[in-house]
């Protein structure tokens, strides 16, 4: 009983943890950004104002939207939620742990990439049309060498099962700096960096026509729908900060039901996706945003990259 | 074997109404009669599935020489499930679908052969009946694609190159089989089995290379694919669903029987040939349905992309049995063997949709279409659930088959053989450059298509389809929720079927409703994450409607402050999928042809543009066009030697015999 009792709670908490901390890790990486840039910038919990503001807001929907434009953002969500309620970041013990499977994470994020374009598609505007294809076509170049990379970490422990890669990095902490590894994780930085959109794959905070490609799909949205878009996108930013963390260093993550083990944790993750945030807007300081036609270049590198973890993983076995 | 035998018999009486009943009733009596026997046959498999007896059949009477010889085993009766429930749909969607010269008697007697003929393949078991079996199916179906030449002029010639592909395919087949009874001098497939160790491997593999050219060029696999792409969209459609879900699979069906129930295997190369025209037939289809603006024919590249992906399993699995490694090769055999029936299901639906949309939008150009889902809400909805299958949405069919492959790919890799490492890691870069292009396609399938404005007069005045049809779709939407759902329930049919191609070996499988590997690490629960995204869905459903206002103000859509939006403003088929055409420019090679036409009075004036992009396919334009136009050419210097002179032609005969007197 107690382990149920553990295990809901982890998963709740886990939820919670995404739920706020990725608007904060948002928030965080724009002041970063601003600091770097010799400007103050706005405080940390912007983002969660924000979403409180826009929640109580007006609804508007376009004339010719159909019921998939209010759909969209709630399977945005709910396949986020999921797939972050399945992955063991405070605790390898999740409640649907048996079925926390990497394939599962990946399909799930995916089907909220699809929501978000058809999402965007639906008014028939050319600027949603745009954001979408744009927004699928970067999509369906990220996700070979995201899969790729995540069949490379599984190797050494013959299991996609997340909980079980990281209960053997934790059993094998010198495989942590082994090639394939190393290889693997920069494949993961680059698919992270295309998935949550960040320069330079996409510029979060531009409105430009030519160049904005999530941001033109959620022209549409208004009020308290806008505010789950926006709250989907830094869940996703939160989880796959905490994935790519946890899956290289998972030290820190609750084994077992105490509660301090769980405040350990829920505060490691917290300083390593800080971490993680500190990185990108480091990245996203130094480099310039790149033409869509030069991303290919960037994604097919990171599809190099993991299947080279892949083969070296298998010669060095 | 009663239930198959009066399955068949019952196909037979409805291929009879069909032929002979008046208007009034034949396409209701035909259609009633052919659902009725597909149901039967579906029985008759899930009973064998279940557990039961192989049972065979032998009548000496019917076929000349050998006699029909049926055996009902778990292998044949997989197939035969797929194929018989497409087939129930096929004929219940048939009632309501069926008008001009498609419910005319030839057609609807043919269309009943198709359906039963695709039935009886999976069920033969000598060659003879085999053959006629496989004659039949490609006959039946080449005479099908005709049906509507008078409305659709391309289908004269997509229905000339499915004949000739059909036709080397089944000779290519039939040699095949030939080389290998002709050692034991028996044609049933036990004793040729039987016999199968006697034979020299250099006589295995010619004979299975042979036989894989038949199968591969059925079953759509590049570079064999060409009449493919051609073919399913010019058919009706409820026989293009009954071609790109159980045609394609008997491809696959003879592959797995005779590489593995007849030659027991082979070497480990014939099976990284199957991956390799996996892997290469995923990706190429794949990039094709991305960029196909005709609804059916990116269906029919999507259908490409599947089957290579199972070939990639069933490759995987040939390559594995030997290299000690027996439960990952029934995992990947099985992954085949359920991707097999969950593509069946929805590419089923995606066709029959798809058919639906041609007949009340009157076109299935994607760019002509836009805002169907307003006008038709259900069919919109089968075109989600499919979609989203196709797309390994997980909870839905093509996850649990997806995730299984993978699976067996993972644990593949602590084969020791290096060939066989090498299978593994192919497999598995096909699934991951397939996913993600996968799901642009079929974006672009619902977003273009069903979602924004309608682009044409046709689109805005679509209706929903008639109930018949619908129901059809609905049917077989419920087997990919099923097999998403709950694949588990069904693991110990698909896993009879093969233990009898492969061999007894220890079951991977642990019962549950997902799928639990317990022995080799590795479980989904797909059920619990459907609960979980449900109860997700309604909470965030919830909390955001009790914020605001119940309904949502209805405004102008956002124009960068410029009135007026058209329809022709949004973005279309061709647009979304531009990037990554233009992306795989290499392998695609667009062609396009802008056309200016000035004013006469000034060249600085237009009176006319006129622009036009198409993708041709590659394999077509450089494989087999260089080698039609040889053909062509060599007929038309042969017809040199005919000039009408009866003097010569005597001079021929008589050069004839000589030459046969010298050489005999």
């Amino acid at each position: 009983m107690t382990g149920w009792v553990y295990a809901g709670s982890a998963t709740l908490i886990q939820v919670v943890t995404v739920g706020l901390g990725g608007p904060l890790l948002v928030g965080l990486m724009a002041k970063v950004k601003a600091r770097a840039e010799g400007r103050v910038g706005a405080p940390v919990v912007q983002p969660l104002r924000d979403l409180r503001k826009l929640a109580t807001k007006e609804r508007l929907h376009a004339r010719h939207a159909s019921p998939v434009l209010a759909l969209a953002p709630v399977v945005i969500v709910a396949s986020t939620t999921v797939a972050v309620a399945i992955s063991p970041l405070v605790s390898t013990r999740p409640l649907l742990g048996s079925s926390a499977d990497i394939l599962a994470v990946v399909y799930l994020l995916l089907t909220g990439s699809a929501a978000a374009a058809l999402g965007g598609l639906d008014v028939g505007t050319a600027f949603g049309g745009m954001g979408a294809s744009r927004a699928m076509t970067i999509g369906a170049l990220a996700e070979p060498a995201l899969l790729v990379a995540v069949i490379a970490l599984s190797l050494p422990s013959h299991s996609s099962n997340l909980p079980r890669i990281m209960a053997s990095t934790l059993a094998h902490p010198d495989w942590v700096l082994g090639p394939s590894r190393l290889l693997a994780l920069a494949a993961l930085v680059i698919v992270v960096i295309a998935e949550t959109g960040r320069i330079p794959v996409d510029n979060p905070s531009t409105h430009l026509e030519l160049t904005m490609v999530h941001e033109a799909m959620t022209l549409e949205y208004a009020g308290s729908e806008l505010a789950l878009v926006t709250w989907g996108e830094s869940m996703r930013v939160g989880l796959l900060f905490s994935l790519v963390a946890n899956l290289f260093v998972p030290w820190g993550i609750s084994t077992h039901a105490t509660v301090l083990s769980v405040v350990v944790a829920v505060a490691s993750l917290a300083a390593k996706t800080m971490l993680v945030a500190l990185g990108v807007a480091l990245i996203e300081v130094r480099s310039a945003k790149l033409r869509l036609f030069r991303l290919p270049e960037l994604l097919a590198g990171g599809f190099v990259l993991s299947v080279l973890a892949v083969v070296t993983g298998l010669v060095t076995r | 074997m009663t239930l198959l035998l009066v399955a068949l018999g019952v196909g037979a009486l409805a291929a009879l109404a069909g032929a002979a009943l008046a208007r009034r009733w034949r396409v209701a009596v035909a259609s009633t009669l052919g659902a009725l026997g597909c149901v039967l046959a579906v029985f008759a498999a899930v009973t064998t599935l279940r557990g039961g007896a192989t049972t065979t059949f032998h009548s000496a009477q019917v076929l000349p020489l050998s006699g029909v010889s049926l055996t009902l085993d778990p292998l044949a009766a997989w197939f035969i499930l797929v194929s018989s429930i497409v087939g129930a749909a096929a004929c219940v969607y048939n009632v309501g679908y069926a008008h001009g010269a498609l419910a005319s008697r030839p057609a609807q007697s043919t269309f009943m052969l198709f359906t039963f003929s695709l039935i009886a393949v999976p069920s033969a078991s000598n060659i003879t009946t085999f053959m006629f079996g496989w004659e039949l199916m490609a006959l039946s179906s080449l005479l099908l694609i005709l049906t509507e030449h008078a409305r659709h002029v391309e289908a004269r010639s997509a229905a000339l190159w499915y004949g000739v592909m059909t036709q080397l395919g089944a000779a290519s087949i039939l040699l095949g089989l030939l080389l290998v009874s002709s050692h034991g001098s028996a044609q049933s497939f036990a004793a040729i089995s039987a016999h199968a160790a006697g034979l020299s491997p250099a006589t295995r593999s010619l004979a299975f290379l042979l036989v894989l050219g038949g199968f591969a060029s059925k079953a759509g696999a590049v570079p064999l694919h060409v009449w493919l792409p051609k073919a399913h969209p010019a058919a009706p459609s409820s026989v293009s669903a009954l071609m790109s879900s159980a045609m394609v699979a008997m491809g696959v069906y003879g592959i797995i029987r005779v590489g593995q129930g007849l030659l027991h295997g082979g070497t480990v190369w014939w099976w990284f040939a199957v991956t390799l025209l996996g892997v290469v037939s995923a990706m190429y289809g794949a990039l094709h349905a991305t960029t196909s603006n005709d609804l059916k024919r990116l269906l029919a590249y999507s259908t490409i992309d599947i089957i290579g992906l199972v070939l990639t399993g069933v490759g995987a699995a040939g390559a594995l049995k030997d290299s000690g490694q027996p439960m990952v090769a029934h995992l990947a055999l099985g992954a085949a063997l359920l991707l097999v029936l969950a593509h069946a299901a929805f590419k089923g639906a995606l066709f029959l949709a798809a058919g639906a949309i041609d007949r009340s939008a009157g076109t299935r150009d994607l760019d002509l279409l836009g805002g169907l889902i307003h006008v038709m809400p259900v069919t919109a909805t089968v075109i989600v659930f499919g979609a989203g299958a196709i797309m390994a949405v997980p909870t839905l069919s093509g996850f649990s088959s997806e995730w299984l492959l993978l699976q067996s790919f993972l644990h593949g890799f602590t084969a020791l053989s290096t060939p066989v490492v090498i299978v593994m890691l192919l497999g598995t870069v096909a699934l991951a450059l397939t996913g993600g292009l996968t799901a642009v396609a079929f974006v672009k399938v619902i977003g273009i298509g069903f979602l924004g404005r309608a682009r044409s007069e046709g689109a805005a005045n679509a209706h929903e389809a008639s109930r018949s049809m619908l129901v059809a779709m609905g049917a077989l939407t419920i087997p990919s929720v099923f097999l998403g759902v709950a694949p588990g329930l069904v693991g110990a049919w698909w896993e009879r079927a093969v233990s009898l191609a492969l061999g007894r070996s220890s079951d991977p499988y642990t019962p549950s409703t997902g799928v639990v590997l317990a022995r080799l690490g590795g479980a989904i629960a797909p059920a619990a994450v459907l609960v979980a995204l449900i109860g997700v869905m309604s909470l965030v459903w919830l909390l955001s409607q009790n914020r605001t206002a119940r309904h949502a103000r209805r405004v102008d859509a956002w124009g960068c402050g410029r009135d007026g939006q058209t329809s022709r403003m949004q973005y279309t088929a061709t647009s979304f999928a531009e990037p990554l055409q233009r992306v795989f420019a290499d392998v695609l090679r667009p062609q396009s042809d802008v056309e200016v036409t000035h004013v006469v009075e000034s060249r600085y004036y237009e009176q006319s543009l006129s622009y036009e992009s198409r993708i041709v396919d590659v394999f077509e334009a450089r494989g087999y066009r260089p080698i039609i136009g040889w053909v062509l050419r060599a007929g038309g210097a042969a017809r040199r030697l005919q000039n009408g002179s009866l003097d010569r032609y005597l001079a021929f005969g008589f050069g004839a015999l000589i030459a046969i007197l010298v050489v005999g």
